[in-house]
C-alpha cells in the first residue's frame, strides 16, 4: 500500500468539552458552542480562523446556527460522518483529509448531545422512518416489528454469537468493566467518579439483553459536548500542546448497517475492525507494538473485546484471557480507556475517547500512563493513531 | 387490559413485496432475474450482476437459530417481555431477523431448528416469527 498523503501531516491542537451530566439544561447548540470556544482557546487560535466544521449525521446542531453563535467569518469545508458511534473517529479522518489537501486550514470536529435529558439513546424512537436519517432508520424496518429497537439489542445478537463461538461468558465481560470502572473512579469528569465495582457487582446488575449485556455493560446516556481542533502540522507548532495525527482511516463493509451488522456470514468476528486495523497499521506503516495506550469504543462491553481481537492485539477468542491477565490496566501491555471509557466516563459519541487520547499524549490524563507517546483510538470501523509531536 | 400488539412494519418501495407477502402468510426472498442470486434484505439492484430485474420466491420457512438475545429492558408498551430476538439462517441460505415464540428460555440455543409462523400487527398486517421445529 502507498502511504496516504495525510500521514502525519496534521495535528490536533486543541480540545474542549462541557461538563458531562444527565441534564445539561441548555440547548445542544449552546453545548457545542461552549466546547468549541474552549477547544479554540486551548489551541490559541482565534475563532475567525476556523474555516472547517465536521460532525455526525445524527448530531442535532445545525452548522448555520453554530456559526451564528461562535462567529466564524467563512466556512470553506463542512461534512458529516454517518455510521453512528462506529463512525465517531471519522470526523478526524475528514478533518485531516480536508487540512492535508489544503481545502481548509483550521477544522473543528464537534459533537453535542442530550442523550439522557433529550431523546434517550437507549430508547430508540418508536416506529422509525422509512427514509434514511443516516442514524440506522433504514435497518429499523427489519427490527421494529420485533421490538429490536435499541443499540443494546442490535449489538447483543452479534455478542451472543461471539460468546457461543469462543466460549466467552458474562464474567469475562465483567472483568473488563471492573477495570473501566476503576479508571472512572479516579476521573472527576466521569459519571462513575468515586464508584468502582467488583466482578460480583457486575454479575448482580440486571440483564438488559441476555446472555450478553447486563446493565453495567452499557455505556452512559450523557448530556454534553466535545470539540477537537485540527490544523496543519507546520502551523501546529504555534500551539501549546499539539499532537500529530499519524494515521486516520475508516472502513465500511458490504452488508453492514449504520448501527447494526446482522447479515455478514460470520458475526463472531468484527470485520470492520479487521479492515480498520489493516488500513491503520499496514496502510500507515505503524506497528501494533508501538501503541502505548488504546482508546476503544465501548458502547457495550462485548464490542470492546471483539475489537481487541479484530484489531489484532490478540487472536480470535483470546480477548477474555487478555483482559483477565490485566492487560487493560495501568500496568498492562495495553492500558485501555483510561478515562473509564464510554461505560465509565460517559458517552459523547466516542469523541470523548479522542480527547483522552490527546491528554495521554500531553501527559495530563488523571490516569496518566508513563511513556505514552503513541495512542490508538478505535471506534471499530473508524480510527486514528495519534503521536506526540 | 388488552394484550400488547406489535407495530406494523415500515413499508418502503424496496421492501413492499416482502411485507405484502407476509401479510398473506407467505415468507419470500428476492431472486435476481438475471443471475438467480437469492437475497435478503431486499434491494433494488443485484449486487453481483447489477440487474434490476427480480422476482420473489416462497421460502420453506425452515431454518436454524444463528444467534439470539433475550431482551429484558427497556420495555416498549406494544410487546410482551422478555422478547427472544433471533437471527435465523433459513434453509435457502438467507438470514432473517425475527423472534422466537412459545419457547422455554432455557431451551433457546444457537443451532436450534425453527419454522416460521405469522403473527398479527397493528393495522391488519402480519409478520413472520419463529417457533421450534419438529422434536427439537
Amino acid at each position: 500500500m502507498t502511504r496516504p498523503l495525510l500521514a502525519g501531516a496534521t495535528s490536533i491542537v486543541g480540545i474542549g468539552q462541557t461538563e458531562f451530566s444527565k441534564e445539561a439544561g441548555r440547548s445542544e447548540t449552546q453545548l457545542a458552542s461552549e466546547a468549541i470556544v474552549s477547544a479554540l482557546a486551548d489551541a490559541g487560535i482565534p475563532t475567525g480562523e476556523v474555516d472547517g466544521l465536521v460532525s455526525y449525521t445524527i448530531d442535532p446542531v445545525e452548522e448555520t446556527e453554530l456559526v451564528r453563535s461562535i462567529g466564524t467569518d467563512r466556512i470553506r469545508f463542512s461534512s458529516r460522518v454517518p455510521y453512528g458511534g462506529g463512525g465517531s473517529q471519522g470526523v478526524l479522518l475528514h478533518a485531516a483529509a480536508a487540512v492535508a489537501s489544503g481545502v481548509a486550514d483550521v477544522v473543528v470536529a464537534y459533537r453535542a448531545v442530550k442523550a439522557r435529558s433529550g431523546q434517550r439513546f437507549g430508547r430508540a424512537a418508536m416506529g422509525g422512518r422509512a427514509t434514511s436519517s443516516h442514524s440506522g432508520s433504514t435497518a429499523m424496518q427489519w427490527c421494529a416489528p420485533y421490538g429490536v429497537m435499541t443499540p443494546a439489542s442490535w449489538i447483543s445478537l452479534n455478542a451472543t454469537r461471539y460468546m457461543h463461538v469462543y466460549g466467552v461468558t458474562s464474567e469475562d465481560f465483567g472483568r473488563a468493566v471492573v477495570q473501566l470502572r476503576s479508571y472512572a473512579a479516579t476521573n472527576p469528569n466521569a459519571h462513575f467518579f468515586g464508584r468502582p465495582i467488583t466482578l460480583n457487582d457486575h454479575q448482580e446488575s440486571r440483564w438488559i439483553a441476555e446472555p450478553a449485556i447486563r446493565l453495567f455493560d452499557c455505556c452512559q446516556e450523557t448530556d454534553g459536548a466535545v470539540a477537537v481542533v485540527v490544523t496543519r502540522k507546520d502551523r501546529a507548532q504555534d500551539s501549546r500542546q499539539p499532537v500529530t495525527i499519524e494515521a486516520a482511516a475508516g472502513a465500511a463493509i458490504f452488508e453492514e448497517e449504520i448501527a447494526s451488522n446482522h447479515y455478514r456470514p460470520e458475526l463472531a468476528v468484527m470485520e470492520g475492525s479487521v479492515a480498520l486495523a489493516s488500513l491503520l497499521f499496514e496502510g500507515f506503516g505503524v506497528s501494533r507494538g508501538d501503541i502505548d495506550v488504546a482508546m476503544i469504543y465501548d458502547a457495550f462491553t462485548p464490542i470492546l473485546l471483539m475489537q481487541l481481537e479484530g484489531l489484532g492485539f490478540c487472536g480470535p477468542g483470546e480477548a477474555k484471557g487478555f483482559v483477565a491477565d490485566g492487560n487493560l490496566g495501568p500496568g498492562g501491555s495495553l492500558p485501555t480507556n483510561t478515562n473509564g471509557g464510554l461505560i465509565g466516563e460517559g458517552y459523547i459519541h466516542g469523541l470523548n475517547l479522542t480527547t483522552e487520547a490527546v491528554r495521554q499524549l500531553r501527559g495530563t490524563s488523571v490516569n496518566q500512563i508513563d511513556g505514552a507517546s503513541t495512542v490508538l483510538v478505535s471506534a471499530s470501523r473508524t480510527g486514528v493513531i495519534l503521536r506526540q509531536s | 387490559m388488552s394484550d400488547p400488539i406489535r407495530p406494523a412494519p415500515i413499508i418502503t418501495e424496496d421492501n413492499e413485496e416482502f411485507w405484502s407477502a407476509a401479510a398473506d402468510g407467505i415468507l419470500v426472498a428476492q431472486r435476481c432475474g438475471s443471475c438467480g442470486n437469492l437475497r435478503h434484505p431486499p434491494r433494488p439492484m443485484c449486487p453481483l450482476c447489477h440487474s434490476i430485474e427480480h422476482d420473489t420466491v416462497e421460502l420453506s420457512g425452515n431454518g436454524i437459530v444463528y444467534s439470539y438475545s433475550i431482551l429484558h429492558y427497556p420495555q416498549f408498551p406494544m410487546f410482551n417481555y422478555p422478547i427472544v430476538a433471533v437471527l435465523v439462517d433459513l434453509d435457502e441460505g438467507v438470514r432473517l431477523l425475527s423472534e422466537l415464540n412459545d419457547v422455554n428460555h432455557d431451551d433457546v440455543r444457537i443451532g436450534l431448528p425453527v419454522k416460521v409462523r405469522f403473527e398479527d400487527t397493528c393495522d391488519g398486517m402480519e409478520v413472520p416469527v419463529f417457533v421450534r421445529r419438529g422434536g427439537s
